[in-house]
């Protein structure tokens, strides 16, 4: 190879500049931070398990919102049988969420995803 | 390994009849959804208002206050960006073909209150190119916002003038936002619903409940026993621009023959 220690020194130097955001995060702590979503801890139940909540949340609610606004139903079951009202602002964040920022934000800024409901829904904060 | 012709044939023929076994399958394994309100009773169904003129008394906005802030419309202060669900627009403008060079300008001037007219044959609902807006089948003319892209064909369609659209954020316009019902945002069209949310829980419209001169009647002309059943049907009525073939469902109705 012509110019081997020219080259391997570049690679060498690429690589470094490339993991400076992995070495950063390490550095400053940063990369043990683990999202805290806070719920009302007077509630014990959300409309389904934890697990099945936290996998499909933006299904669930995207149905509730196709169902409610395009075919005018606007209760479900859940698979315990008991009906709730396909409502974010009335069913989810007025008794059991209440803080967008110490719930939903949580996960939500850590993986750098915006959902746009808050562009029309009223978070109240 | 060696195939034949006949053996490719029978291999082929076999993998087409599978790829038929899961639609097949899905259609005989689906579950119906439990449903409240079920297109049974929306079909039964068709509401409309009716406008006592008569009643209506001049400089009283209670209806369209109500209205509006429970929807949280915005008021930008313009009447470039103004957004309106239900507004007073001078007689002459209203019902132009009633005019004759005999009205006086006094009745011509007089505000007559107008909204969203729920036409049965809504013009704006054949040109949504996404099906944000269309007809129930209680025959209310839905906005769907999440799915608006605001293109405004709905809004060059409506004879009325009914749409309005959101050249800017809405929410800093709002002078007190009601959290049960959201805001709009930059880009989207929005009119008045009826109130579908409020007849959902088995409430009459906000402008009709507001109104204490009983200008504005609601109900079901499904209904031959409804109170706008009867009126439509035993007096005098006019609809907006009805020679256009939009089929309004909101009716104006003047008992007393004068006007004020």
């Amino acid at each position: 190879m012509y110019d081997a220690g020219k080259i391997i020194t570049g690679i060498v130097i690429f690589l470094i500049l490339m993991t400076v955001p992995i070495w950063y995060v390490i550095a400053t702590g940063q990369a043990s931070y683990v999202p805290d979503p806070k719920v009302n801890p007077n509630v014990t139940q959300c409309v389904e398990s934890t697990d099945y909540m936290i996998k499909n949340h933006m299904i669930l609610l995207d149905e509730w919102k196709t169902s409610c606004v395009r075919d005018g139903i606007c209760t479900w079951v859940a698979s315990d049988g008991e009906t709730y009202n396909t409502s974010l602002a009335g069913t989810c964040l007025s008794s059991c969420h209440p803080s967008k920022a110490e719930f939903c934000d949580q996960c939500h800024s850590y993986v750098g995803i915006k959902p746009y409901c808050w562009n029309c829904h009223i978070s109240g904060e | 390994m060696e195939v034949d012709r006949r053996g490719f044939i029978k291999i082929a023929g076999l993998v087409v009849a599978g790829l038929a076994v899961p639609p097949v399958f899905k259609v005989f394994s689906s579950t119906e959804m439990p449903k409240t309100l079920d297109s049974e009773t929306l079909a039964k169904t068709k509401w409309a208002m009716v406008v006592k003129l008569e009643n209506c008394k001049d400089g009283c906005t209670e209806c369209i206050d109500a209205c509006h802030s429970i929807h949280n419309v915005p008021d930008f202060g313009n009447p470039k960006d103004e957004i309106k669900w239900i507004w007073t627009d001078p007689y002459e403008n209203v019902f132009p073909e009633q005019q004759s060079e005999f009205t006086e300008e006094s009745l011509k001037e007089e505000p007559v209150l107008v909204l969203c007219n729920h036409c049965e044959n809504p013009p704006c609902t054949r040109v949504c190119p996404v099906k944000a807006t269309w007809q129930r089948e209680d025959g209310i003319v839905m906005m769907d916002f999440h799915r608006c892209i605001g293109c405004r064909f709905c809004m060059s369609a409506c004879p009325y003038g009914s749409r309005s659209f959101n050249w800017r954020d809405p929410r800093e316009y709002i002078k007190e936002t009601n959290p049960d019902f959201p805001t709009r945002t930059k880009g989207v069209v929005e009119k008045c619903n009826f109130c579908e949310e409020r007849l959902r829980e088995g409430l009459l419209p906000a402008c009709v409940e507001a109104c204490e001169d009983k200008t504005l009647v609601f109900g079901n002309l499904e209904d031959p026993n409804s109170e706008v059943s009867k009126l439509i049907s035993s007096n005098y009525t006019l609809r907006r621009h009805s020679g256009l073939g939009t089929a309004p469902k909101v009716y104006y109705l003047r008992q007393d023959g004068t006007h004020v």
